[in-house]
């Protein structure tokens, strides 16, 4: 078992006190945070279901502030967890009551743009957003744009392998970052990936997108630019049934048009959504399916007409196409606050993140409204249609005893349900500490002991955000015993190891 | 025959014995001299699905790469990242492991871009599974893109899952006679704006530029670009493939990657520049540090693709502690160095 399992004390004022001190001897006063009402701002992340307050919270503002943490913390064995906008949505950045919290937030500037080679070299603390911004003159942006966009920085996007509405045409942020500085656990500075489109030995790159906080800390992120497209048309079809939307988004793919963006929302989800933006949805459809096709505005107009009668053919109710540029964000505002318009219909919500093949949408969505069913609660569902990535919103209300801990066995059902056909527990929102137990179902011992030996290359001591993402195979020998309720497995069809 | 390649790594584990990984043995040029016994791959072919309305294949690595790119063309689609081949024989194991991607590859991504999955054998000769058959997944680390570019120094890849894309409608390549500087420039304020480029190549004073899309689309672009239309498909397959002339000489052939914009690099030899300037390949018989140097001083790094001592530095030099770091991930996929020790770096 590793120290990250075993139950910790709660650490002593003294300590606290005596640690920030340590910091404050080469940080500035303002940069070390550790009285309790100081830390309670970082006590979750986007999953706040979780929370917990760390040993401290240190600010750094330069790189090598970053190194002399970390220098300090692998000498003492403290355990450091990064955090950027806390915008993160599996608790991968809740704190550790025994560790320090590393936030990047100071961490804001554009360093360097290079119009030519389309790139951008920007600290982990800029958000997603701001590099667009930044580089909106030159008719560039950056692609990736998760719906938290606003918010949420470039450093967790690179923790995360963030997505967003586009990843199926333009990719995911591992596709779109070309070179990383990051601090090693020991506080040595390194350079992952180059200015060129490759460079020499492992592909560390991939390696450190999506690891979550497990390898290093990024400090610094130069990104791809893309011309931005010509134009863009968004198409917006209605459906009677869900499955019928589904089968359209497989028939759109096979017709050979890749659209920019393909996104779905069922009924709850546009209801909800209509009432927050009033963008005109169609609140009468089962399922409504946004088709954004960009390009030359000549090859528009050509698929335009293809993805029309493939919708037409796979029974769509109703067609309506973003008249001009104003209603097409319009139109897409919707389906991007579709988080915060759930929001209003219940007291709390819990998004769950798991990608299937394509062509499973149909049955994996009439399988969670069972189970929505058997288990009580409403369930909307948005999602990344074109990437099969779902993201079923649970209602629920926190205050109502037990609901929260319903509400987490239905999310732990759904994503067995999503592994069951080929999926996977998570798209694009991590792993963190909320599916840790789901990666007993996904990934055999074997598997898990492989993860484990590659973190321990980069981090032998297990200081870097232990105890998330991977878990450890006393956990899951525990997760397996308590899934086995009268001697029967609960999924007797799934694999077992 | 994946239970028998597991038995083969454990049995070299058990023996001590290094083991050579081997597919169609096309890229056997490629990398730094090995030594051990062999372990062939080929026979561990055929596809193992393939949905093309999913835009995804899985195939057994031992799979000719012919054969693959044969099944998708006949469903419209291709592995977008265009693999040069280099022979007949080549395997899609080869392809993943060499990490090598064709014409396309600025414009749409590289090996590592369109790999979603993996099965490897590690030197436990474990059989593990990494990363799946859809377009996301942040499920552990991504072991699968490890493997692309690894020289099979992590592990024996027995399966792969890849994003296809569908074939474009209309392919169009025009030629336009440019000196290199003017040419790097050309390419690189085109791929500031949204044209539909999918290739593009300066050889012996003329640039080529392929566009790739619907009808309409690639006319549009042909219309703003001007130069001569070229029916000209065979010059793409033959720089992806290296048998223009340019790559037939036996002076040692370097591949220079370097920001795209780079202006040509005063490096005494013959160059071909593709993917926007950022691939440039030079003949040149002047010494390894000599042209590394001058790399490096633009923020590139430098193969010796072919040729010249392959027990030398065939790979640029890593940083002290970017090495270590390859030692230690070596050690904790292949604790006994049973596979193509030597191979990308010395102690890897």
């Amino acid at each position: 078992m590793s120290h990250s399992d075993k139950p910790l004390d709660p650490p002593s004022l003294a300590e606290r006190d005596a640690l920030a001190r340590e910091f404050q001897r080469w940080l500035p006063a303002e940069a070390v945070l550790h009285q309790p009402e100081q830390l309670r701002p970082y006590e979750c992340d986007g999953l706040s279901a979780y929370r917990r307050l760390p040993l401290v919270v240190v600010l750094p503002d330069t790189v090598e502030q970053v190194q002399q943490v970390m220098r300090y913390c692998a000498a003492q064995g403290i355990p450091v967890v990064a955090r950027g906008a806390g915008t993160g949505l599996s608790g991968g950045a809740l704190p550790l009551s025994n560790g320090v919290l590393l936030s990047l937030t100071k961490f804001t500037r554009v360093l360097d743009i290079d119009p030519v080679n389309r790139t951008a070299r920007v600290q982990p603390g800029v958000r997603n957003l701001a590099i667009s911004e930044a580089v909106a003159a030159l008719d560039l942006y950056y692609a990736p744009d998760p719906s938290s966009q606003i918010a949420c920085t470039i450093g967790g996007n690179v923790a995360e392998n963030a997505g967003g509405l586009h990843c199926l045409k333009y990719g995911l942020t591992v596709h779109n970052i070309i070179r990383l500085q990051v601090v090693t656990v020991d506080g040595e500075l390194v350079t992952i990936g180059a200015d060129s489109l490759d460079s020499p030995g492992y592909d560390l790159l991939a390696l450190m997108t999506g690891s979550e906080g497990m390898l290093g800390i990024i400090v610094e992120v130069t990104v791809k630019l893309l011309a931005k497209p010509e134009s863009a048309k968004l198409i917006m079809a209605s459906f009677d049934h869900v499955e019928k939307a589904g089968d359209a988004v497989g028939a759109i793919i096979a017709s050979g048009i890749v659209p920019g963006g393909l996104e779905m929302m069922d009924n709850p989800a546009t209801r909800a959504t209509e009432d927050f933006v009033h963008a005109g949805y169609d609140t009468d459809a089962a399922a409504i399916l946004f088709c954004e096709l960009d390009g030359v505005p000549e090859e528009i107009d050509d698929d335009l007409e293809r993805v029309k009668q493939v919708l037409d053919q796979n029974g769509c109710t109703r067609i309506r196409i973003a008249r001009d540029e104003s209603e097409r964000q319009l139109f897409w505002s919707g389906r991007k606050s579709a988080f915060p318009a759930v929001g209003r219909i219940s007291p709390d919500y819990y998004c769950i993140d798991g990608t299937i093949p394509r062509k499973q949408i149909g049955f994996v969505l009439t399988r969670i409204a069972q189970l929505s069913e058997e288990y009580g609660l409403r369930v909307a569902n948005v999602f990344h249609a074109g990437d099969g990535n779902l993201h079923p919103l649970i209602l629920y209300d926190g205050n109502q005893p037990g609901e929260f801990e319903r509400t987490e066995e239905l999310g732990a059902r759904i994503l067995e349900a999503c592994i069951e056909v080929g999926g996977t527990i998570t798209g694009e929102h991590g792993v963190g500490v909320e599916k840790i137990d789901q990666m007993c179902v996904q990934f055999a011992p074997a598997e898990l002991r492989q993860f484990h030996a590659l973190k321990e290359a980069f981090d032998p001591h297990r200081l870097l955000n232990p105890g998330k993402a991977v878990p450890t195979l006393a956990r899951c020998a525990e997760f397996r015993a308590m899934h086995v309720h009268g001697g029967e497995l609960k999924f007797p069809e799934l694999e077992r190891f | 025959m994946a239970v028998e390649l597991c038995e083969a790594v454990v049995q070299a584990a058990a023996d001590g014995t290094a083991v050579q990984i081997q597919g169609g043995n096309s890229k056997a040029f490629y990398g730094r001299e090995t030594a051990g016994r062999v372990l062939a791959v080929s026979g561990h072919s055929g596809v193992v699905d393939y949905e093309p309305s999913e835009l995804v294949v899985t195939v057994r690595t031992g799979t000719a790469v012919s054969a693959l790119e044969a099944a998708l063309a006949r469903e419209g689609q291709m592995l977008a990242f265009e693999p040069p081949r280099f022979g007949d024989a080549a395997t899609v194991g080869g392809v993943v492991a060499s990490g090598l991607s064709g014409p396309r590859r600025p414009y749409c991504g590289a090996v590592r871009d369109f790999v979603l999955g993996a099965r490897i054998i590690n030197g436990r000769g474990e059989h593990l599974r990494f990363g799946g058959q859809v377009m996301k997944n942040v499920a552990g680390y991504d072991v699968s893109r490890l493997m692309v570019g690894a020289l099979g120094t992590l592990g024996v890849i027995t399966e792969v899952s890849f994003k296809v894309l569908p074939v474009p409608v209309r392919d169009a390549t025009l030629r336009m006679a440019l000196p290199a500087d003017l040419a790097i420039q050309r390419m690189n304020e085109w791929a500031a704006r949204p044209l539909p480029i999918s290739g593009t190549c300066h050889t012996n004073g003329e640039l080529y530029v392929r566009l790739s899309g619907s009808e309409s689309g690639v006319a549009a672009a042909v219309n703003r670009l001007g130069g001569d239309a070229v029916d000209d498909a065979a010059f793409w397959e033959s720089l992806r493939e290296q048998r223009l002339d340019f790559f037939t000489a036996q002076t040692p052939l370097w591949r220079v990657s370097v920001p795209p914009a780079v202006p040509p690099l005063a490096i005494e030899g013959e160059w071909l520049t593709e993917w926007g300037g950022a691939q440039r390949w030079l003949k040149s018989p002047l010494a390894v540090e000599t042209i590394r140097e001058q790399v490096a001083a633009a923020g590139g790094h430098a193969i010796l693709f072919r040729g010249g001592d392959r027990s030398g530095p065939v790979f640029h030099p890593l940083p002290q502690p970017l090495l270590a770091l390859h030692q230690r991930l070596k050690n904790a996929f292949d604790p006994g160095r049973l596979f193509n020790p030597g191979r990308l770096y010395e102690g890897v």
